[in-house]
């Protein structure tokens, strides 16, 4: 499937196409400025809760955590207790160690041949890509709250300070939108060029990363070339934020549209995608399980009563049979 | 894993954190917040009629042309603009701008506050004292 990742192209491309035309040739301001942001939003909580409640509803019959150090022992010998965790703290940490910094990512390795031997080489790209990817597009999430506050919270603010520290351009370049767009684009050129990652990709793996990308030339453009009338915009997103939404007088330009549309789409699509390890990695068995299995037993909770006849009821049930035909009893 | 409590206790609070806007505004917010400010225009701006360029240009570019002003003035000793129509003014943001824009309060701070921009012009540049 080499080209499997024009597929999620396309559709993106057509995506904005329909959102600017939408807005720019039929005026359905309403439509993708109220009415799809709405549902939008509200796909991604109903959709959410019923991913993570069902699993919650699944069952875990072994206790699976994958461990890379000493599990805990006999006195003397060392634990590793991030690696191998036996208390619920020692996984509080691994997991958030996990969570915050990616530690699996971190440990990629890649199989190769020093001469005639087989080698494991530690290669960090993958790493890099997505701790640049996942806290830039935090920030970049975090700064749009200055759209949806009013007053304006002073984290935003100081976030803000902080981004735009280089206080280069008008506006002010914000550091995290750029480094958003690279680390996009550097996991998507891993899935278009790496052989070995386009066999195993799909096009739902590239439409997320087109689609984000989407968000960002979008975003970027209206702050830095084709500049859009931020305090109209403000209006609309203060609308859906105290739910009395209007579309203000002027309108706004078909690009805000296309970003907006774009943002809709992936919020009401994380449900329904990959994109749900945002619920998923705090749900996984191998990293949120203690290593204490020879210390405690494991039930399965989902167990249901197996119902058991053991001898001595049924000597009980059938003793007066057994005698009567002289088959020895333990009890007479 | 019987761990149902702690995944709703967990689905609680990721549910507060995504409807932050909903419930801070509903707290904290003003209940006009969904309109925007009104820039005070003064007396000698209403006379002028016209900015240097058309309002809407203003709206959205205002800071790049101070950028462009800036440049011209600084590293080229060009402190005459010209407009389309053949008016001239002087580039200069305390001078020209902040001349008949002279209620910085009313007219600049207004839409930057909202927007949360924090522009650094006033850093250096002066401008007309508030009168009270």
């Amino acid at each position: 499937m080499k080209a499997a990742y024009l597929y999620s192209l396309i559709a993106v491309v057509v995506l904005g196409l329909i959102a600017y035309a939408g807005v720019e040739a039929a005026g359905l301001d309403v439509l993708f400025g109220v009415i799809i942001p709405y549902l939008a939003f509200i796909v991604f909580l109903v959709g959410f809760a019923n991913k993570v409640l069902d699993w919650s509803k699944s069952a875990v019959p072994f206790k699976i955590p994958t461990t890379m150090g000493q599990q805990k022992s006999l006195p003397w010998i060392k634990q590793n207790k991030i690696d191998s965790p036996y208390t619920t703290g020692q996984v509080v940490i691994r997991m958030l160690l996990e969570i915050l910094l990616f530690r699996s990512l971190f440990k990629n390795t890649r199989t190769g041949f020093s001469g005639e031997r087989i080698s494991y080489k530690w290669v960090i790209w993958l790493w890099l890509f997505a701790i640049l990817f996942h806290y830039s597009f935090l920030v970049v999430v975090i700064r749009h709250l200055r759209f949806f506050a009013e007053p304006v919270p002073f984290f935003v603010n100081f976030l803000e300070q902080i981004d735009g520290m280089l206080q280069v351009l008008l506006p002010h370049m914000f550091l995290s939108g750029f480094a958003l767009l690279a680390g996009t684009l550097l996991l998507l050129v891993r899935r278009v060029f790496l052989p070995k990652i386009v066999y195993i990709s799909r096009p739902a793996d590239y439409f997320p990363l087109f689609l984000i990308t989407g968000i960002a030339v979008t975003g970027l453009m209206m702050r830095y070339l084709a500049k859009v009338d931020v305090i109209r915009i403000k209006e609309l997103t203060m609308g859906l934020a105290t739910l009395q939404p209007s579309i203000p007088e002027g309108g706004i330009s078909g690009l805000f549209y296309v970003h907006l549309f774009f943002v809709s789409i992936l919020v009401a699509y994380i449900p329904f995608s990959k994109i749900m390890h945002i619920g998923g990695i705090f749900l996984s068995p191998t990293r949120n399980t203690a290593n204490d299995t020879r210390a405690r037993r494991h039930v399965n909770p989902w167990n249901y009563p197996v119902k058991t006849h053991t001898y001595e009821e049924y000597e009980e049930e059938f003793r007066d049979k057994m005698k009567e035909a002289g088959i020895p009893v333990e009890k007479e | 894993m019987n761990d149902k409590n702690k995944i709703i206790t967990g689905l609680v609070i990721f549910f507060l954190v995504a409807l932050f806007p909903f419930w801070f505004n509903l707290i904290f917010g003003a209940s006009d917040a969904a309109k925007g400010p009104d820039p005070v225009l003064t007396d000698k701006a209403k006379e002028a009629e016209t900015c240097v360029a058309d309002t809407q240009f203003m709206r959205t570019e205002h800071m790049q042309l101070l950028d462009q002003w800036r440049d011209t003035v600084v590293r080229d000793g060009q402190r005459i603009y010209v407009v389309e129509n053949g008016n001239k003014y002087e580039a200069s943001l305390s001078n020209t701008c902040m001349d008949c824009h002279s209620n910085k309060a009313d007219f600049c701070d207004k839409c930057h506050n909202y927007a949360s921009v924090t522009p650094y012009c006033w850093d250096c540049h002066t401008y007309p004292e508030e009168t009270k």
